[in-house]
């Protein structure tokens, strides 16, 4: 734990410093919020009632390209310098070199979910908040960035070039937002049903919607796994 | 702590890069591993270190096998090129390493400041490491390496790129921590495992050619010579035959049918000269040319001692 822990600071700490994370938060921040306040509560003084939907789908598509843009280098910047051959000589499993690496970006989602916090405050006070709904928006989230960690991880994983791991997650991460829905709706039989099990965007609607079902969060958790170990498997393997 | 390497071979794409090739290290040795550009030195030294895995053969450290699970901590490595984390500073990555390598909390950074004076990086230590020169980048490398006190020590190439002055200091600091450790450090510099090793092995195109001090590879290599000759007088085969019954002859090659051309090996410290001479007259063969050729040996020297 220490030595992934240690990793994870380490890749923190290169992000802060490069001020890609500053620029990172800043525009999550700024889309998040013009959304959330010019889009989703424009006329909450009409209405009387507090919305936080709008904020939730636009953090959605913001972390959707911005996850991407965090892990693509982890693997492959590491893979091209060949400091990835200095960290798998050193007492560390390969194992704990992912996991630092998820740590990592996982913290930076949640510290830019942390400042969100703020609209949340403030929406509130403007009116009525369902606050399981807010709560379980959130807890999707924070699921579905893992898992688009894990995939970003696994394509930064399989190429030394940061530009084509940024891609293939951006086209691996479309499919598991529309086209496997599009085809679990388009095909019937097993082949329809399982499509509809992978489809992102149906486990993340009904964890939105503030129902916390087992089978969404196992869907999140082995996405999740999956892209760390076949990450795992593709450092390990040259 | 012993290095046993055994039978150690790898192949990339049907090619073996290191093949068959067995030695051994002990404690307080530091050994030269010399050979030109592609030998499979670095191949060698990645399977120590474990970052690719054995293909045959196996290496045991204190007589136990890398296979069944050995500590990496134990190694201390510099890569060729030597890797570096280059936006971090250089305080800062000792620390990193010195942690991953399992240096209890308390302890990195008085490791990291001992390394720092060590290895004359004093006036540099809070600088980004993207802000030094090669010189001081290579030794932040050998500082990384060393950082957790290892027994076993593995430089590809440590002096690389370093200007004269930088190499002399590099090769001080090898041998002052070789006396307790054990370390393999290879090039491709005749003159630098000369300056720095107690042992050299030779090794090209993945075998190895040699092993000894540098004294007895010299005695070795100008004791073994190479003629080419040619002669007339009958079929190249029974002159071959002829050739090769002489008591101070290893080997004989026909490198030619036609023109009957045929490359002569002398036994170790042997000159073959005068008994091919004696040879020809006594068959009534004539003898044509007779060059001498460097022995293979010579020839590697030769690649290693340039440049
Ligand atoms: N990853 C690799 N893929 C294919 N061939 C390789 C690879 N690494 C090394 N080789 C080949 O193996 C041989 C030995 O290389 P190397 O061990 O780097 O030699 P040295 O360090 O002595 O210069 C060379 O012919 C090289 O081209
Ligand atoms: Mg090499």
């Amino acid at each position: 734990m220490s030595q992934t822990w240690l990793i994870a600071k380490k890749e923190l700490a290169s992000f802060f410093d490069s001020l890609i994370a500053y620029i990172l938060l800043i525009a999550f921040l700024g889309f998040t919020g013009f959304f959330t306040w010019m889009r989703g509560n424009g006329d909450i003084f009409f209405r009387k009632q507090a919305d936080l939907s709008v904020f939730f789908q636009t953090a959605m598509w913001t972390l959707f390209f911005f996850i991407p843009a965090i892990t693509m280098r982890m693997l492959a910047e590491e893979k091209k310098s060949g400091t990835l051959e200095l960290l798998m000589t050193k007492d560390v499993s390969n194992r704990q070199i992912v996991s630092g690496k998820f740590l990592a970006a996982f913290l930076m989602v949640c510290i830019a979910l942390a400042f969100t916090i703020i609209y949340y405050i403030s929406v509130s006070r403007l009116g009525n908040l369902d606050h399981g709904a807010t709560i379980a928006g959130y807890i999707g989230l924070l699921l579905m960035s893992a898992a688009y960690i894990g995939i970003g991880l696994f394509t930064s994983s399989i190429t030394n070039n940061q530009i084509v791991a940024f891609l293939l997650a951006l086209i691996i991460g479309i499919c598991f937002q529309f086209v496997f829905g599009i085809l679990g709706s388009e095909l019937t039989g097993w082949a329809g049903e399982l499509f509809n099990t992978l489809s992102l965007t149906d486990h993340f609607t009904s964890i939105i919607r503030g129902v916390l079902d087992t089978k969404d969060i196992i869907y999140f958790v082995s996405v999740t796994a999956l892209g760390i170990f076949l990450s795992e498997y593709m450092i390990s393997k040259r | 702590m012993n290095i046993n390497i055994e039978n150690l071979t790898k192949s990339y794409g049907g090619q073996r890069a290191v093949d068959n090739i067995s030695f051994k290290v002990n404690t307080g040795e530091i050994l030269g591993f010399l050979g030109p550009n592609g030998a499979g030195k670095t191949t060698t030294m990645k399977m120590i270190t474990q970052f690719i895995e054995l293909e045959e053969g196996d290496i045991r450290i204190n007589g136990s096998s890398i296979k069944s699970g050995f500590d990496k901590k134990h190694i201390g490595y510099l890569p060729e090129h030597n890797p570096l984390y280059t936006d971090m500073a250089v305080m800062d990555y000792l620390g990193f390493c010195a942690g991953l390598q399992g240096v209890p909390k308390s302890q990195i950074k008085e490791r990291a400041v001992q390394m720092v004076k060590l290895c004359g990086l004093d006036v540099e230590k809070h600088k980004k490491i993207n802000e030094l020169s090669k010189g001081y980048r290579q030794r932040v490398g050998l500082a990384q390496a060393m950082i957790h006190d290892p027994e076993i020590l593995i430089l590809d190439e440590p002096t690389t790129g370093l200007d004269p002055n930088q190499i002399v200091e590099i090769r001080e600091l090898i041998k002052k921590m070789g006396r307790q450790k054990t370390v393999i450090l290879s090039t491709h510099i005749l003159p630098e495992v000369e300056a720095t090793c107690d042992r050299i092995l030779i090794i090209n195109k993945g075998k190895i050619v040699a092993d000894g001090t540098a004294s007895t590879l010299r005695k070795q290599a100008e004791g073994q010579q190479i003629l080419q000759v040619k002669i007339e007088g009958t079929e190249s085969n029974l002159i071959a035959d002829g050739l090769r019954a002489l008591g101070d002859v290893k080997e004989v090659t026909i490198k030619d049918m036609n023109t009957n051309r045929f490359e002569i090996q002398s036994m170790p410290e042997a000159k073959t000269n005068t008994s091919i001479f004696n040879l020809c007259v006594q068959k009534n063969w004539i003898l044509t040319e007779m060059i001498p050729y460097e022995t293979k040996l010579e020839d590697i020297f030769r690649d290693l001692t340039v440049n």
